[in-house]
């Protein structure tokens, strides 16, 4: 005996013998088991279905940042953020809030393959010599482009370092000789839900609307971008074209703009006639005002661990805290 | 498997004085599969987190996929006491406890992940978004309530308060669905059809557990359920 279960040699050490009792009522066990399995099964994949917690890979990211965007000609580069590090390209181009493609983070970058930002037209409207209507392309010949590298903050209390493409708005409302009667620039995105799924449901009162004080709108930081990091913008970014306040909060910076309009009265603006309480026609960046339900003292940088304390108009205040002098900015926020 | 002490009542209608050689729960697989399946969610935001793909704002990202975790099976649990009196079933009530406590789990992770990551434990920033903003007072509320519910989660806390005390004390959980439902409906900016569906789910449950409850009070002057 001894020296044949030597030779066998594969016999199994004693404590891997399945207990005699376990085997008579192995079909139990194995019935168990996979009842376990099938529980467990469910409920992890019901959680799942209900949190959505969508996974945002590399690849995926990088493929929305490749997905058709041209590089652009630029005549000049300035930077406006005290030399921060930029947010990383993918980030910008993923985590975005348009509404018009989705009220998840992540929606507009799924979502924006469906937007067209050729052909494009930009109907000038309103209190100018020649109304009209431009193509895109042909607004891009008016101007050579500039980058610009802005700090963006979010009234949701996030920010980026962007490097936007585009070009002074300034420039482009003189070129579009305002009368005398104008004082406020009126922006409105498209309309169509089939390019902007998100439309077919009343979230907000489409279409968005944006305006600025026409002094605002010509303060030199105020910029119409066309592109990002050298490149076009993708559609979650508001191609082809959108406002860049960076003294203001991001949701002032209206994106896929389709109309102009220079008007005598100030235009109500989409999240403020939707909000009123939460949200401003100014909607300068201001940690001093917090937001009803959460404080505006702090922001996280994306790609950063820890909060950072939030600046007086972005920390564009030498800039452009002249254009509130003497405004209660508590009132007028 | 033990069945809980505060089931116990629920399954009256059962022969009480079943025989003890059948002390196994018929269902040995139920708790531990709910249990591994309610900690998937769990194992994949720590493992998203360390590949670096909770997207661009992951602490914000791990912070609400706990939070409605917590939410959802908070939500679960109020469910087990209606699917017994409304359609018999006695199952759900086997996981009445565990559902509570994988919910409590889940937000105290979620609130550590507030406190820790989120704020860096800033406390006067904490105390001054809670008193100041009625969103995050819900959250703190709706984790108040839930700690006690787990900690007198145990059969000897149920003898320790005597049933009826104990049974009292844990209506707190419907509370606690209704105001965690509102902390997240103030929390969204615009878009309220996810915290609609569980507010809606948690308002049936509770008008559930009442439209029984009551009936059954004015009838026959026992003690009801």
């Amino acid at each position: 005996m001894p020296s044949r279960r030597s030779q066998l040699g594969t016999e199994p050490p004693a404590s891997e013998i399945t207990p005699e009792t376990r085997y008579f009522r192995r079909r139990e066990f194995i019935r168990n088991t996979a009842l376990f399995a099938a529980t467990a099964t469910a409920v992890g994949g019901g959680l799942r279905f209900l949190v959505r917690g969508r996974r945002v890979t590399d690849r995926e990211r990088a493929q929305t940042v490749a997905a058709a965007r041209a590089p652009l000609p630029i005549a000049a580069r300035s930077e406006y953020a005290g030399g921060e590090a930029l947010t990383a390209e993918r980030d910008v181009t993923s985590y975005n809030n348009f509404y018009e493609l989705g009220t998840a983070k992540e929606d507009p970058a799924a979502n924006a393959h469906t937007l067209r930002p050729r052909p494009w037209t930009v109907t000038i409207a309103g209190e100018v010599r020649r109304p009209r209507t431009v193509d895109i392309d042909e607004v891009l010949g008016w101007f050579p482009l500039e980058e610009r590298i802005y700090r963006m903050r979010c009234v949701e209390a996030w920010s980026m370092v962007i490097p936007w493409v585009g070009l002074p708005l300034a420039d482009f409302l003189a070129r579009l000789e305002p009368t005398s009667r104008a004082k406020y620039v009126q922006f409105t995105t498209l309309v169509d839900p089939e390019q902007l799924p998100g439309q077919r449901r009343r979230v907000l009162d489409w279409p968005y609307v944006e305006g600025l004080r026409l002094d605002e709108a010509m303060h030199p930081l105020a910029l119409l971008a066309v592109g990002l990091y050298g490149k076009t913008l993708p559609g979650q970014n508001g191609a082809p074209l959108r406002l860049v306040v960076p003294w203001k909060y991001g949701f002032k910076g209206i994106k896929s703009i389709v109309e102009i309009r220079l008007v005598e009265r100030q235009p109500t603006t989409t999240w403020s006639a939707a909000a009123p309480n939460e949200y401003g026609f100014f909607a300068n960046v201001n940690p001093a005002v917090d937001h009803p339900r959460w404080s505006q003292a702090t922001e996280r940088r994306i790609g950063e661990l820890h909060r950072r304390p939030t600046l007086p108009f972005n920390g564009y205040g030498a800039e452009v805290a002249h254009l509130y002098a003497g405004m209660d900015l508590a009132t007028y926020f | 498997m033990r069945l809980d002490a505060a089931s116990a009542p629920l399954v009256a209608a059962a022969p009480a004085a079943a025989p003890s050689r059948r002390r196994k729960s018929p269902h040995p697989w139920l708790v531990p599969g709910v249990v591994a399946g309610a900690l998937a969610p769990l194992v994949s935001i720590a493992l998203r987190a360390a590949r670096g793909e909770l997207g661009a704002d992951p602490i914000a990202q791990a912070l609400n996929e706990l939070g409605l975790v917590a939410l959802i099976l908070l939500t679960a649990s109020l469910t087990c006491t209606p699917a017994k009196s409304l359609f018999g079933w006695t199952w759900p009530i086997r996981l009445r406890r565990i559902l509570g406590l994988l919910a409590a789990f889940y937000a105290t992770l979620h609130v550590l992940t507030y406190a820790v990551l989120d704020q860096g434990l800033d406390l006067s920033a904490i105390v001054d978004d809670v008193v100041k903003r009625k969103f995050i007072l819900a959250g703190a509320a709706t984790f108040v309530m839930l700690v006690p519910l787990a900690l007198t989660s145990t059969n000897a806390a149920v003898r320790r308060l005597g049933f009826a005390r104990w049974k009292r004390l844990h209506r707190l959980a419907y509370l606690a669905g209704v105001v965690g439902a509102l902390h997240f409906i103030w929390r969204v900016k615009k878009d309220l059809r996810e915290p609609a569906v569980y507010a809606v789910v948690i308002g049936a449950l509770l008008l559930a557990r009442l439209a029984t409850q009551i009936p059954a009070r004015l009838g026959r002057g026992r003690v009801a359920d």
